[in-house]
């Protein structure tokens, strides 16, 4: 685009590239320094060719079993889990969003403040969220849901701020001619525009969130991650094969289901 | 609603009308969603409260940090940089292939390019946590099935990213090339990855703020980095401990977040 075709490229930027390629070898060199790479065990291609096995022969019995757990319960758990956590993230971040929003407040502390808010609950890893509730609420799909909630605010906090920045200040101004409370006003002016973003933000994040449930149960936070990891720890692979293809079928319907409404709304 | 049966139906009328009884069918389905995942995860509301106690205590156990930790969390804590770091470049190398082959304005036949896709789809759909834990069992313990799992991970988002982008430039220096008889990895070479190379660099700089948020969980499954201190610790109820590993882990993530979207927005 920009520089296709230079005959000969300036000298400073010559010294500019050569010094980023020998930082980048540095870093390299560090990197590969700290991992033992002679870790191949001998039994590695077998256990492959076994894993491959399983995943082409799934354990078709695992889909329904009239008593206990199944495929088909572990993966409602899984979507009811991620549906939870996307309602109680999409509620409570709504305050969140307006806190952070600069064009709602005028204070630069206040928004900043805000936004510095939603990035910390953000880089908090959802896993480690699950941990804790565990410790809280106990093992269970209860803390996978608190996990995924109070995780996903950070992200639909920040995107529904975006989304709030972004609106027409025309109606509020109209609105407030007219001599609107302060409710009124967002309730007339604001809401009406930003709903149709707030919708499709969330059903992106529950895209995401299915994802993220789906291994909240490998550390026993609820959902089909669970008997995921059972059977991986005890080599079943043609069951670790029906429960890949369960999550595969699952998440790609919600996402088309979700990416169709998404369409129809923006 | 029932009015509207006793006089003749108004077009413009009926229309509201039908658009309400959308709106109504759409917020019982939402409610009923609500009611039925409440009760398939057995949330209760008294649960929490009763766990908010417990909340509390854990809060006050976590401060302070135990700052002696410090010393303990570095090592691993680099680990899981060096997992991340390799890991994708590991995902940058495979992506590309999979990039090209893919876009369909560089390889133009649908039977090539929608496999691919699908391929990519199907991998992206498997998060890094379970590809970690099966490559834990094909490797044993340690970084190296942690660094497998974000290549393959990062490749899906590389290659998705990419591709799509490949889509998106100016197709004139495409044409050139053809018109003047270049051979396809001439054509690829000189029209397509000139274009290309600044997204393809943003992508793999954002594939490496993900990866280091990614890594610092895969120690849960025994795939090395941070994520095994959190067990090590919970499992103690050192909570002081545990509180200095997540502090260690957001300075790092915030650092190099802050340094990879300074160096993606020189590149773009």
């Amino acid at each position: 685009m920009k520089n296709t075709a230079y005959p000969m490229k300036p000298k400073r930027s010559r010294w500019k590239l050569w010094s980023i390629y020998i930082l980048l070898f540095l870093v390299y060199v560090w990197a590969l320094s700290g991992v033992p790479l002679e870790g191949f065990k001998e039994t590695a291609g077998q256990i492959t060719k076994s894993i491959i096995n399983g995943l082409f022969a799934p354990d078709w019995d695992y889909v329904y079993l009239p008593d206990g757990e199944d495929l088909l319960r572990g993966l409602l758990d899984t979507l009811a889990i991620a549906i939870l956590g996307t309602f109680v993230s999409a509620f409570f971040c709504i305050p969140f969003a307006f806190w952070a929003a600069n064009n709602i407040s005028k204070s630069v502390l206040l928004t900043q403040s805000g936004k510095f808010m939603l990035s910390f609950i953000r880089t908090f890893p959802e896993l480690v969220m699950a941990l804790i509730f565990i410790k809280v609420v106990g093992p269970g799909s209860f803390a996978g849901v608190l996990a995924l909630g109070l995780h996903s605010i950070g992200m639909l906090g920040k995107l529904f701020a975006e989304e709030i920045e972004n609106i027409d200040l025309g109606p509020t101004e109209a609105l407030k001619a007219t001599g609107a409370n302060p409710i009124q006003m967002l309730w007339f002016a604001v809401v009406p525009q930003v709903i149709p973003g707030f919708i499709s933000y969330t059903l992106y994040r529950f895209e995401i969130n299915l994802r993220s449930a789906s291994v909240l149960g490998i550390i026993g936070a609820g959902g089909i991650g669970t008997p995921l990891i059972f059977a991986i720890q005890s080599r079943d692979w043609s069951r670790v094969g029906i429960i890949l293809l369960g999550i595969i079928v699952m998440v790609t319907i919600i996402d088309m289901i979700s990416s169709s409404i998404r369409k129809r709304i923006v | 609603m029932r009015k509207s049966l006793t006089h003749p139906p108004h077009k413009e009328f009926s229309r509201i009308n039908m658009k309400k009884r959308k709106h109504i069918w759409t917020t019982l389905f939402i409610i009923l969603l609500f009611a039925w995942s409440i009760r398939q995860t057995e949330t209760s509301l008294l649960d929490f409260i009763h766990g908010f106690s417990n909340m509390f205590d854990l809060l006050v156990q976590m401060f302070p940090p135990n700052w002696a930790y410090f010393d303990n969390v570095i090592p691993p804590m680099l680990d899981t940089l060096r997992m991340a770091l390799l890991g994708t470049t590991i995902g940058a190398i495979l992506a590309i292939p999979f990039a090209l082959l893919s876009a369909s304005n560089v390889f133009t036949n649908k039977w090539l390019y929608y496999p691919v896709r699908f391929i990519l789809n199907l991998v992206r759909t498997i998060p890094e946590l379970l590809l970690a834990a099966i490559f834990v069992a094909i490797l044993g313990l340690g970084p190296l099935p942690g660094i497998f799992a974000l290549g393959i991970f990062s490749m899906g988002i590389i290659a998705k990213l990419t591709y799509e982008a490949t889509e998106g430039i100016d197709p004139g220096p495409l044409e050139a090339m053809t018109a003047v008889g270049a051979n396809k990895i001439q054509w690829i070479g000189y029209s397509v990855v000139p274009q290309v190379t600044p997204y393809y660099i943003s992508f793999v700089l954002y594939a490496l703020e993900i990866n280091v948020r990614a890594a610092a969980i895969l120690g849960l499954v025994g795939a090395g980095g941070i994520g095994e201190y959190y067990d090590k610790t919970l499992g103690f109820l050192e909570y002081d401990k545990v509180s200095t590993i997540i502090i260690c882990t957001l300075l790092v993530v915030v650092a190099i977040d802050f340094v990879s979207t300074k160096l993606r927005e020189k590149l773009l």
